[in-house]
């Protein structure tokens, strides 16, 4: 008995407990089922089962005899059971089959040695390789066609790039403002600019786009006067816009965490604000800063719809005025046109695993810092 | 004479007294205290130029028969098209992801404030999945629902269903929604959270003290107070929801349809897919202008109206507690 609850005593509230408890787990299952999920798609590709040579070792019908029958089965690409079902006439027609299937691709293809390979290995995902026309080795994402390209290096540079580029424009402004709005400003203009910020990160992304792709284009290609009006330049900044929210937030919440004495003792030795807020408490909140930069950036990188809108093709170049395709851009614009188990999405899937364990990455590094941050801030380490 | 001069005072400085803190002008401090000023001005300056500029586009374009219509097949006609299917379509998706994602956020806020041991391993790990599914990038939701929801799930309930065509296992409405809230799961965890801290603890332990159980306290005590907390949580899971378009390309959206969906299992048409579909398949993007910001507007208005609400009734709550406390 006893004044402790226990389970004997009230059989209802343990279960209702219980059952809080198991929902409570689903965001942990939630976590899990995306990776499995993802990486589940994605395996062929991880384990290199997936092939897409156009041109395949063909076996003469008349040597049905010399194969055994795994050989056969695997050659055929039948279940075990279709497998089962057939005889020996019925094999060999085809075979027959197969043979007259590559006597119809083009003599074009059929004569290319990039017909015979399988693209999907990952010396051609990740290393340059002089393709059939071209003429020195080079790095191409090109899932279309009859020979398909799947570097993935094009997409991983223009990811960067447009990352980079949105980071380098969004970090110091909203540092900047987070500054101004925790220390400098007065009450009355922090209670005004703060929520007003935050209310940036409820515009949608595609209404950004929209932003980027009519307005932004034509004035930045005014200022900067290149050549491409869409480009790699204006998604980054476009994408810098719609992480700005986000970094800010964290900042600012890192530089007001900070306390008060450090703020008073500081102006009372004679220093000017500013000298309080860059030379006290920003390097007192500085992991705070660098954690919201890795969350921008963990956000930056998952970014959809702004870089769909503004830029699309992918050619490997580390030039900001050229265009760039991100990782995020390939998913959403070629998923509808895979075919579903194919070896492209099949690649898609492995992107966004990739994506994914970037972004679980990032996240971790940022939420494990600002956490020591927190504890150091209330003398606990 | 020998008269004894009186003591020479230092000279009177009225002011000196007034200006003892700041006696020279320090040009750095002024020069980078404003220039984060300039960048928070920049900051306001770009969200002014992106509302003002859709509201003055958008509002000429607007009119009833625009919200009202169901657009024929070529809905790039300015004089023709409306956005109804769209509108109905994504207010659907986001009330049925409402159905699924507050019970569940809601219970685990409530695992996490009122039973969670604070230091467990389980606990750090649910906070940890939390934190993650919170940055999980939106088209990594999308792949999900396909993978999951309508190539696994749904695939299955085909098959133990016996169904001849494939009803369950392609994109649909529900599984849309279902990926929606898988994706905002944690904005009503942390908002619910948030507001069940803010409870005072003097509320429960009154209630525990007249003999109610620990689920009773929750159940009438903690959970009507943090209701404005969990509304708030709902609306900006809705707001965030409804903008989204990368996790439903996949899952649900379709890019034209005849009539408005019936059914959890039929597709639907979506307002941010719009105006993605408005600003980058339009042969004639003049032409399609006036209405691809009427439909921004319309979208901004959805979502920016619901996150006006919500941080009015956070306000609201805000102040009720601190009464309390």
């Amino acid at each position: 008995m006893g004044i402790h609850r226990g389970h004997r005593a009230r059989p209802l509230e343990w279960l209702a407990e219980k059952f809080i408890f198991l929902v409570s787990l689903s965001t942990i299952l939630m976590v899990f089922l995306i990776f499995l999920f993802v990486a589940r798609e994605a395996l062929p590709i991880f384990f290199g089962n997936a092939d897409t040579a156009l041109v395949q070792k063909v076996i003469p019908p008349d040597e049905v005899d010399k194969l055994s029958p795994a050989q056969l089965r695997e050659y055929l690409e039948l279940t075990p059971q279709q497998f089962a079902t057939m005889d020996k006439e019925t094999l060999k027609s085809l075979m027959e089959v197969k043979q007259e299937a590559l006597d119809e691709i083009p003599a074009k293809f059929r004569n290319d040695p990039d017909a015979r390979i399988n693209t999907t290995e990952w010396k051609y995902l990740l290393l340059p390789h002089q393709w059939s026309g071209y003429d020195k080795p080079e790095y191409i994402w090109q899932p279309v066609g009859q020979i398909q390209k799947y570097n993935i290096i094009p997409l991983l540079v223009g990811t960067l790039k447009v990352t980079l580029i949105g980071l380098l424009f969004a970090v110091p402004l909203a540092v900047g403002a987070a500054i101004y709005v925790s220390q400098l400003a007065r009450p009355r203009v922090r209670e005004i600019v703060k929520p007003t910020i935050e209310l940036l990160s409820g515009i949608p992304s595609v209404v950004v786009g929209v932003f980027a792709l009519l307005i932004m284009a034509t004035v930045l290609q005014k200022i900067f006067g290149y050549q491409t009006r869409l480009n790699a330049f204006v998604a980054g900044c476009a994408l810098g816009f719609a992480v700005i929210p986000v970094i800010f937030s964290i900042a600012e919440d890192a530089l007001t965490s900070v306390p008060r004495a450090y703020t008073q003792a500081a102006l009372a030795l004679g220093a000017s604000r500013w000298q309080t807020a860059w030379q006290i408490v920003l390097p007192a909140a500085l992991p705070g800063v660098f954690a919201a930069t890795v969350l921008g950036f963990g956000r930056a990188i998952g970014e959809t719809m702004i870089v769909l809108m503004v830029c699309s093709a992918s050619v490997m170049s580390w030039n900001i005025f050229d265009s760039a395709r991100s990782i995020t851009t390939t998913i959403a614009a070629e998923m509808a046109e895979a075919v579903s188990g194919g070896p492209h999405y099949r690649i898609l899937f492995m992107l966004g695993a990739l994506l994914f364990a970037a972004t679980f990455v990032s996240n971790m590094i940022g939420g494990v810092v600002i956490q020591r941050f927190k504890l150091k801030l209330e003398g606990k380490r | 004479m020998n008269t004894i001069n009186p003591p020479q005072y230092l000279p009177e400085t009225p002011q000196a007294g007034r200006h003892f803190r700041a006696e020279k002008f320090d040009f750095w401090s002024f020069f980078f205290s404003g220039l984060t000023g300039l960048a928070t001005l920049f900051i306001l300056g770009i969200l002014a130029v992106i509302l003002t500029n859709i509201v003055i586009n958008g509002w000429s374009a607007i009119s009833w028969h625009f919200v009202s219509t169901i657009p024929k097949k070529d809905f790039f006609d300015a004089r023709t098209t409306g956005v109804l299917p769209m509108i109905v379509g994504t207010t659907i998706r986001v009330f049925v992801m409402t159905i699924f994602v507050i019970p569940v956020g809601v219970i685990t806020a409530i695992y996490l404030t009122e039973y969670a041991p604070n230091t467990s391993f389980v606990t750090r790990v649910i906070r940890a999945a939390v934190n993650n599914l919170a940055g999980v990038p939106s088209i990594v939701f999308g792949l999900f629902g396909l993978g999951f929801f309508i190539n696994f799930v749904g695939k299955n309930m085909d098959a133990l269903l016996h169904n001849p065509s494939a009803v369950w296992g392609q994109p649909a409405l529900i599984w849309a929604a279902l990926t929606l809230a898988v994706m905002t799961l944690p904005v009503v965890i942390v908002a619910t959270e948030e507001s069940l801290k803010a409870i005072p603890p003097g509320l429960r332990e009154a209630s525990l003290a007249l003999g109610a159980t620990k689920l009773e306290t929750i159940w009438r005590i903690v959970l009507p107070q943090a209701l404005p907390g969990i509304m708030t949580g709902g609306i900006l899971a809705v707001s965030r929801a409804a903008g989204e378009v990368a996790p439903i390309l996949f899952t649900g959206v379709a890019y034209y349809m005849a009539s408005l969906p019936h059914h959890v299992t039929d597709q639907f048409m979506d307002l941010g897919y719009h105006v993605f579909v408005l600003a980058t398949q339009s042969p004639n993007i003049e032409q399609t202008r006036p209405i691809l910001y009427a439909t921004v507007l319309v979208l901004l208005m959805l979502t920016f109206a619901l996150n006006i609400v919500a941080i009015i009734i956070r306000a609201r709550m805000r102040k009720k507690l601190r009464a309390l406390g």
